[in-house]
């Protein structure tokens, strides 16, 4: 069972919810997809057992074969090749690692070499959960091969929660696809209701179920619980905006962990994810 | 290519949700001859609070996708092993998982593959009160090329921009990949919003490390910086060690949020941060013009 967290908007809580609701769940998989600015470890702290370096392919040109015909670059379609009669330059930043371009070289010049887009970390939380994060490269430009592979570490049969990067392009398609069940965490601004209605067209699209969470809950922006009525949302849970969560948050803390009425409202989350997802979820 | 003789800022944050769009917002407000820009074209909320008319809309075609025309394929599944993308199953394309790489269509001995331009998002360009230029774009849900449709509005504005224009103000989106990189492109100073978390401190530092690598001036606004006083010091602190400048300090105010939930920039909705977006205005020219 792979429940997803996403949001749209940044900066909503989904890091803080996920991690929380990994926290509740004993043995459970916390895997944090948002390569970019992964941020579940500095709640979760987990103890990192295994780095990894990932790789991404591009294609290495052998100039003792190449007589520039031009076919890599016709066949590429990013622009990632440019021939300059001496040399095939590559701009490896717009290379998908498609493969096309040594696939379809007459003179079999091109061969694919390994090139570092991240890091792909492995570790233990204290409650018996396992956990994985990713680190894109600085500079590298596509996170989605990476979220692909941070997924895949974990092939086993533990419930695992995907913290999915924000946003509603193919970085959030690649973190919240084949899950069984999305949560949406969405806050009481008009900004949040906007990158709402976005998450749940892409949801939408691929069919994932979803529910939402609404984080710093403020009753007097009623549009957004009026749309949640109007819409037949499910409406999983409404968390108060309360001075003590954000500043246990800002230390680097797991609220779900120090505040008693915060670790109640993640159990409750969880009665109503089993609930969802039809008791597919086991917990002690 | 931006040939005018105006100046490129963009609001960055690494970390979601630091407040990127409030403080480019009220800094649309104080800025005069300029050009705004959303390139957070995946959940774009500035047009939210900025009121606006739409002039033109454009279609944005990011890529193309294959298709396999049945009644021509003859099930040998070349298309299949080729695919690095998991896009083919079964003599169909996934359009979600299509990369556009054109593989499948290429190698066909069919020729049973069409490759068809799929649009991927539309942009406005609208009229901001002060009949400034604004540009918003709605990527159509799901899509990849968010960093080639970054470019394209941009290349847009720089076409439409006028003589006069002196400033073009770019709201970002968070993160570090493809779109932030794509805004960065010619920009020449990014107001970094971050917040006094150990999250917000962390992407900092990540996004500060991009600047490096792009080598673009960074300046820093510690946004709710009363939230957490001691860990807003680390960050002084860091970015001193750094040398990179700090821009200001704007405290917690519930103000902020119902600015918003009134459609209305900070500035606008309450006038007191008139003088502290002024005063931040004033430094970011001088760090530009000096």
């Amino acid at each position: 069972m792979t429940i997803s967290v996403a949001s749209g908007k940044g900066g909503t809580g989904k890091t803080t919810v996920a991690a929380s609701l990994a926290f509740v769940i004993p043995g459970s998989v916390y895997i944090d997809c948002d390569v970019e600015e992964p941020n579940g470890h500095l709640l979760l702290k987990p103890h990192i057992i295994k780095v990894e370096t990932s790789y991404k392919l591009i294609p290495k040109i052998n100039y003792e074969v190449c007589d520039f015909c031009n076919k890599c670059v016709e066949v590429c379609e990013f622009n990632a090749l440019l021939n300059l009669k001496s040399e095939i330059y590559l701009f490896d930043q717009l290379c998908h690692s498609c493969g096309a371009c040594t696939y379809f070289c007459p003179l079999k010049a091109i061969t694919e070499a390994n090139k570092e887009d991240g890091k792909i970390r492995t570790g233990k939380i204290k409650n018996n959960g396992l956990f994985f994060d990713g680190y894109l490269k600085i500079g590298e430009a596509s996170a989605a091969p990476l979220i692909n592979k941070v997924r895949n570490q974990y092939k086993g049969s533990r419930l695992v929660i995907i913290d999915s990067p924000p946003g509603t392009s193919c970085s959030m398609v690649e973190a919240v696809k084949d899950t069984q069940y999305c949560i949406l965490v969405t806050e009481s601004t008009p900004f949040g209701l906007n990158d709402l209605k976005l998450a749940i067209n892409v949801l939408r699209q691929i069919n994932i179920p979803f529910g939402i969470v609404i984080n710093k809950y403020d009753e007097s922006f009623y549009q957004l619980d009026e749309y949640i009525r109007n819409k037949n949302l499910n409406l999983l849970l409404k968390i108060p905006y309360r001075m003590d969560i954000a500043e246990i948050y800002s230390k680097g803390g797991l609220p779900a962990e120090t505040i008693k009425e915060y670790e109640k409202m993640m159990k409750e989350l969880l009665k109503k994810l089993m609930k969802e997802t039809a008791g597919v979820i086991e917990y002690a | 290519m931006p040939d005018g003789n105006y100046k490129q800022i963009a609001v960055l944050s690494g970390k979601g949700g630091t407040g990127k769009t409030t403080i480019a917002s009220a800094l649309t407000e104080i800025a005069e001859n300029k050009i705004v820009i959303d390139t957070d074209v995946d959940a774009a909320n500035m047009f939210l609070v900025l009121p606006h008319y739409i002039n033109a809309e454009y279609e944005y075609f990011g890529g193309r996708k294959a298709e396999i025309i049945f009644s021509r394929c003859s099930q040998c599944n070349l298309c299949e092993s080729v695919c690095r993308f998991n896009a083919i199953k079964d003599y169909k394309v996934n359009r979600q998982n299509c990369e556009g790489c054109g593989f499948c269509v290429r190698v066909c001995p069919d020729d049973a593959i069409l490759f068809y331009a799929s649009k991927s998002g539309v942009y406005s360009e609208c009229e901001l009160e002060d009949h400034s230029k604004f540009y918003y774009a709605q990527l159509v849900a799901g899509e990849g090329n968010s960093g080639k449709l970054v470019t394209e509005i941009k290349k847009k504005a720089y076409e439409q921009a006028e003589k006069n224009v002196k400033w073009i103000i770019i709201d970002g989106p968070p993160g570090i990949g493809c779109p932030v990189n794509a805004s960065l492109v010619k920009v020449d100073l990014v107001v970094i919003v971050t917040e006094p978390t150990q999250s917000g401190l962390h992407d900092l530092i990540r996004l500060l490390n991009l600047l490096k690598l792009f080598k673009i001036q960074g300046m820093v606004i510690i946004n709710k910086f009363d939230i957490n006083i001691h860990m807003s010091k680390n960050i002084e602190n860091y970015i001193q060690s750094e040398g990179i400048k700090l821009l200001a300090k704007i405290p917690f105010d519930i103000n902020f949020v119902k600015a918003i939930q009134n459609s209305k920039t900070i500035v606008e909705y309450d006038h007191a941060y008139k003088d502290i977006f002024n005063d931040i205005w004033d430094k970011i020219q001088k760090a530009l013009l000096n």
